[in-house]
């Protein structure tokens, strides 16, 4: 597996924030750590305090903080001062319409820089933020809002129309609709408010413990998770931008990840201003030749990206990177799914240095299994624990729990708790959150190995999660929404293998009787699911099936399903009542 | 291969990937992936079965020119004249 080890250059690695790991790792604490951030008086803090106000009490108000690409390719610029002065406004804003410490914000908008004053605006006022991924359908964003108990959201005007609108009745909690552009009934114009709010604002000073940012996850059976985050979290993002992203104050740094999903908000929004880089945001999806365009104009020094688009980029060829030259790229990492060795590599002869692939997820709030800059890469490998962080792997049977010492032996990726960016809850699901830990350990679902040298090796998700261009879907959710379809007796939904994308979303469908499964009724279908469910997370491919696999207690067997899909051995079926035709 | 052609064809492979879009109720000229609410990987299916369909090689480093279904149209236009 490392007889492709890239060695690093002992020259470069000694100008990394992380220069030796095994010294680092000896004498780190979250502790003495905290002395990299202000904090403000009394043992209090503020996220939005860490990434903006700061930089500006301390001089570099006129550096650039947030550079927004349009997607006509128009640029605007964001100084630290101006965000200050914005956030203030939005701070403002929300505090004279009553909204204020512990409400929750929304925020369903695309790439915008009102989504990123919003995140930060609502930090200072002391409510809790929560980004939504604007490609999602009216069910999503209605389940999140519901579970979140959202007191107020930021939107646009086409997308409240297309999609929030009609949802408005069955959400009591939602009292106040903010719309970047347009005019419906019963919303702000936020330009307006913002325009004739004051710029300056005291950022209210929280308890480390206090909530700030809620993200969800996807469960395999039930609702989707809301996962909660406090501003205490903030140390942790400061640390591990330096040391996984190894960002450095006045770098230039793009991170490809929509706010809408945790990578986003961690290293899109949180690190990069505490760590005082300059973000690269681009409005616009996907596109092979702007993509190289901004990396080579905007002098990026540290790209975070990932799989999915890595693989587009491979598939469009190096000879499209070569049209530019990239002297001022210094990193580039890659998260949301094992990046396979072939595309490390692929960076390494393409760029002059390999893409890291670092390992988190939404509950884990920060990197916490990174490649790098200073470390020989194993491409494949997703590298070591940060330090603060301990790993390990774990064989759970029943209610025992064993460490395996043994190098590379597959178990569960557990963590010992205690670093600053971890989950302080699922909402409202206490014993949801109380099977995430056994034995002092957090259990993190992903199956992997460790080598003899430290490395971590992605095996494998240990339940039926569906991991699409980087998005973790849960199966529940998207039968749920075809099972809503009057032609629709049962649903069995898994993830099936795509060069691009990781993994696509296929749905096995059985139909009530009556009902013909022809090619009008599987578009009929699809339409259905996407419209309630957007693109992100509805089915790509619908197969008809007389029957599905289904145990004793009517459960279908997705594993079944996905076996089959696969070609591999079956396993365990003793429990299969009636099977497939 | 008139224009007309090419429409209906882009509107039929459209309806093989969003199924639920109306096409009467799109803004042919604004942006194709915002008004048919379909993501990168939508967008990719779509070309590609465009391609397929017209023999026409539509390389990634076009795909700027195809940002909404007129311009599409118009690609494919000189595409296949």
């Amino acid at each position: 597996m490392a007889d492709n080890l890239i060695v690093k250059d002992a020259a470069l690695a000694r100008v990394a924030n992380l220069s030796d790991y095994d010294a680092t790792r000896a004498t780190f604490s979250w502790d003495s750590a905290r002395a990299q951030i202000d904090g403000l008086s009394g043992g209090r803090l503020n996220i939005a305090h860490e990434a903006i106000d700061r930089h500006v009490a301390t001089g570099h108000g006129d550096q650039i903080a947030l550079r927004w690409i349009a997607k006509s390719g128009d640029r605007t610029d964001l100084t630290y001062a101006d965000l200050q002065k914005q956030t203030n406004r939005f701070a403002n804003v929300l505090i004279s319409s009553g909204i204020g410490r512990g409400d929750k914000v929304y925020a369903l908008l695309g790439r915008v820089p009102e989504l990123y004053v919003a995140a930060l605006g609502t930090l200072k006022a002391g409510a809790v933020f929560c980004p939504l991924f604007s490609a999602f359908g009216p069910e999503p964003i209605q389940s999140r809002m519901e579970i979140g108990g959202a007191n107020a959201v930021i939107t646009s005007g086409r997308l409240y129309k297309r999609k929030l609108k009609a949802l408005r009745e069955h959400l009591p909690e939602l009292r106040e609709v903010f719309l970047t552009d347009g005019q419906h009934d019963s919303t702000h114009d936020l330009a307006e408010l913002m325009a004739q709010a004051s710029d300056s604002f005291e950022t209210v000073a929280m308890n480390p413990e206090d909530p700030a940012l809620l993200h969800f996850t996807s469960g395999t059976t039930g609702k989707p998770k809301g996962v909660s985050h406090v501003h205490e979290a903030v140390l942790a993002h400061h640390v591990t931008g330096r040391f996984a992203l190894d960002l450095k104050p006045g770098d230039v740094f793009w991170c490809t990840a929509d706010p809408g999903w945790v990578t986003g908000t961690s290293y899109g929004v949180v690190a990069p201003l505490t760590n005082r880089t300059t973000m690269i945001v681009d409005e616009a999806e996907f596109d092979v030749t702007r993509w190289y365009d901004t990396l080579a104009r905007e002098a990026v020094n540290v790209w975070y990206t990932a799989p999915t688009a890595i693989r587009m980029l491979m598939k469009a060829g190096s000879d499209a990177a070569r049209v530019h030259e990239y002297p001022a790229l210094r990193f580039m990492a890659s998260v949301g799914e094992p990046l396979n060795a072939k595309a490390v590599i692929w960076g390494r002869d393409t760029f002059g240095m390999p893409f890291h692939d670092n390992w988190w997820q939404t509950e884990t709030g920060g990197i916490m299994i990174a490649n790098f800059a200073s470390m020989d890469v194993k491409p494949g490998a997703m590298g070591k624990p940060l330090p603060g962080i301990e790993a390990g792997i774990v064989d759970v049977t029943g209610d025992s729990l064993r460490e395996v010492t043994e190098p590379m032996t597959i178990g569960e990726l557990a963590l010992r708790p205690g670093w600053p960016s971890m989950m302080r809850g699922y909402l409202h699901e206490e014993e949801r959150y109380q099977k995430c830990f056994r034995d002092g350990w957090y259990l993190s679902g992903d199956l992997a190995m460790c080598d003899a040298d430290g490395y971590y090796w992605f095996v494998g998700r240990s339940k039926d999660l569906i991991k699409s261009s980087g998005h973790l879907i849960g199966p529940f959710e998207v039968e749920s929404a075809l099972m809503e379809h009057e032609a629709v007796a049962e649903v069995g939904v898994i993830g099936v293998p795509d060069d691009t994308a990781g993994e696509i979303v296929k749905a096995y469908i059985a139909l009530k009787p009556g009902f013909e499964p022809d090619e009008d009724l599987r578009l009929e279908l699809l339409g259905h699911a996407r419209k309630r469910l957007g693109p992100a997370v509805a089915p790509r491919e619908i197969a008809f099936r007389q029957n599905l696999p289904k145990t004793r207690s009517g459960k279908i067997m997705r594993r079944l399903l996905k076996a089959r899909e696969l070609g591999l051995p079956e396993g365990d079926i003793s429990t299969l009542e009636s099977d497939e035709a | 291969m008139t224009r007309a052609d090419i429409e209906t064809a882009i509107a039929e492979e459209l309806h093989r990937i969003a199924p639920e879009i109306e096409m009467n109720d799109i803004d042919r000229s604004e942006d194709l992936r915002d008004e048919c609410d379909i993501d990168s990987m939508d967008f990719l299916n779509l070309v590609t079965a465009l391609g397929q369909r017209f023999g026409a090689a539509m390389p990634e480093a076009d795909y700027p020119q195809m940002r909404s279904f007129e311009a599409l149209t118009d690609y494919l236009v000189e595409k296949t004249a």
